[in-house]
């Protein structure tokens, strides 16, 4: 009784901040701790004149229709082979060419990054019409080149083979600028009394690089990295949905959880499924990213986040 | 700080390779810009090429005939860009400002309340239901509104900033006699303006970029944003033609699709790719305060 008192004390104390704060907690509980109570959805066979509360239990049916499908396999395989080659791709070219930048005038450095940084502000739509714009069987500029030298014209379109490399080649052309200005920021820090001292001791620029450069902003690219890979069972939507045009042909290597659960849900209407892989998504991605965070901690732990 | 020994031929080297990037970067909005200029007739006969081979404005010129779709796009998209960004300004700065307050008793509890949806969500599924089923907002502005109202990540960044007030600000206005929401709103949003503008920014390039909630969310004509008119018209011509050829009397062979949709996704990619080199320094240093400090 005396601790409810106390606390009911303290709280009178903070009431004018509680209450500033109140709007955006209510928002924030609505807008994404609300949906988490959702995901009892997977558990059950919903059906829409029943709602939530009224539907029976499934158990763990959708999971087992999920898993036995060859879908969990497919976009599971997807996901995670071309996030990981979205990671080690954009941060080897995004390292390298921060290196290079930092070999230059601010002034140059300025227009470079600017041009580099454009495509991150071109939404995936526009890209997807513009790699249409290379790859359209008819007026495509690839196939136009392939013509002037008598090549026969390949339907990139209908063949998912090419998918993960054209994938990966569009993704890199919108986000390598943007990671290359966090690395390059993380470069400017370094103490220039370090390349001072090396130079006097008659190092060359390449073994400055090597020594000092690199080794001190590893601990940015490895924060970087597991934060990466802590998301890396959520895939960019817009890149998976709109590049490949919708096109069902290319599903097997173009189809990832994120677009698998759109589909399911909007335009397939098989809410079991969706939710299934909703679920799975939500519980094996908390995972990674608790999982990442603490290896973070663990070793190094001023770079975790928490 | 930048090194100042710069040896003369490996810098040509490396910017040669740079400026190599940089074409290949801007060469897709080349041929973007030039198809929304050339003749259909052209397209045909030569494919998308980088110079227009018969330069022509026809393209625009049938878009602006009937501008109702793009003037609709760029209303909605303007009304939710400034609603939505004001509102998760009031909301992000206030949270924030609450979290950085160490003396304030649930600082801790906000903190991790906020963070810890950054590490887990619901999901499409138990969203989709909640927006449409609960709250009923398919097909109105809210919609395209609520959902990015409240970023955890931006009132991370924000708190960062909040951070670095000395809180010897907020003691002398307590001490003049000041509540705790005259200090929010006299004292400490003034000094947080940097933060506030870059923050600001970062909503207002989330939602005008934005597709996603009308996808799921919208299908009336009068409400339609910028961008998804933009994936409508380029993925579904004979939407696009429904609304305009019955309006024109004009045989749908003879519509210009080509650099209708180029000049379309011109129009929707424009005003930010023009703004953008203006902001392009707060970008960068909000980018780098969020990700470096984590």
């Amino acid at each position: 009784m005396n601790f409810l008192l106390k606390e009911i004390k303290q709280f009178k104390k903070n009431k004018a901040l509680f209450l500033l704060g109140l709007p955006a907690m209510i928002a924030l509980f609505f807008v994404s701790y609300v949906p988490m109570f959702g995901l009892i959805i997977a558990f059950k066979n919903y059906t829409y004149d029943k709602g939530i509360f009224g539907s029976t239990w499934a158990g763990l049916n959708n999971f087992k229709f999920f898993f036995t499908s060859q879908d969990a396999f497919r976009v599971t395989r997807n996901t995670l082979l071309l996030n990981s080659s979205f990671i080690i791709l954009s941060f080897a070219f995004a390292v390298i060419v921060a290196l290079m930048l930092n070999e230059l005038s601010k002034r140059s450095v300025k227009v470079f990054q600017t041009v580099l940084f454009v495509p991150y502000f071109i939404s995936w739509i526009v890209v997807g019409y513009l790699v249409y714009g290379f790859l359209s069987f008819d007026y495509g500029a690839i196939n136009s080149i392939l013509k002037t030298f008598h090549i026969a014209p390949i339907d990139w379109y209908s063949n998912p083979n090419y998918w993960p490399a054209i994938l990966i080649l569009s993704y890199l052309w919108k986000n390598v600028g943007y990671l290359t200005i966090i690395f390059y920021t993380g470069i400017l820090g370094i103490d220039s009394t370090f390349y001072e001292a090396a130079e006097i001791d008659g190092a060359t620029k390449f073994q400055q690089v090597r020594t000092i450069t690199v080794p001190l902003i590893k601990p940015l690219i490895i924060l970087m990295l597991m934060l990466s890979i802590g998301r890396i069972f959520y895939s960019d939507f817009g890149l998976f949905f709109f590049v490949p045009r919708e096109v069902g042909a290319l599903l097997p290597t173009t189809d990832v959880i994120d677009t698998y659960v759109y589909r399911s849900l909007r335009v397939i209407g098989d809410l079991g499924m969706a939710s299934a892989a909703g679920f799975y998504q939500s519980i094996v991605g908390f995972l990674l990213v608790m999982g990442t965070n603490l290896f973070i901690r663990k070793v190094s732990k001023e770079d975790a986040v928490f | 700080m930048q090194k100042d020994y710069k040896g003369k031929s490996s810098n040509l080297i490396i910017k040669i390779v740079l400026a190599i990037l940089s074409i290949l970067t801007i060469l897709p909005l080349l041929y973007l810009i030039s198809v929304s200029f050339s003749t259909n007739a052209g397209i045909v006969k030569y494919g998308y090429t980088l110079i227009p081979r018969d330069f022509t404005l026809e393209g625009y010129k049938f878009i602006f005939k009937v501008p109702k779709p793009i003037i609709t796009g760029y209303l909605v998209t303007i009304t939710v860009t400034i609603l939505g960004t004001a509102l998760g300004l009031i909301l992000s700065s206030s949270l924030a400002y609450v979290m950085s307050r160490r003396d304030y008793r649930y600082s801790r509890f906000t903190s991790l309340f906020v963070f810890f949806t950054m590490l887990f969500n619901g999901g499409l599924v138990p969203t989709y239901m909640l927006m449409t089923k609960f709250f009923h907002v398919q097909n109105t502005i809210w919609a395209l509104i609520i959902p990015y109202s409240i970023s955890p990540w931006f009132t991370m960044i924000m708190k960062g900033f909040m951070q670095t007030l000395p809180f010897e600000i907020v003691e002398s206005a307590k001490i003049d006699g000041a509540g705790e929401f005259k200090t929010f709103i006299r004292i400490i949003l003034p000094v947080a303006r940097p933060a506030i503008a870059t923050v600001g920014l970062f909503y207002a390039f989330a939602y005008w970029n934005d597709w996603w909630l009308a996808m799921l969310y919208i299908d009336k004509e009068s409400l339609i944003p910028l961008q998804f008119l933009l994936y409508r018209t380029l993925s579904n011509l004979s939407y696009m033609l429904n609304n305009m050829s019955s309006l024109l009397n004009v045989n749908i062979g003879n519509i210009p699709s080509e650099s209708v949709r180029m000049g379309m996704a011109v129009l929707a990619a424009g005003p930010m790719l023009i703004l953008f080199p203006f902001f392009q320094k707060h970008f960068v240093k909000g980018l780098t305060v969020g990700s470096v400090k984590g």
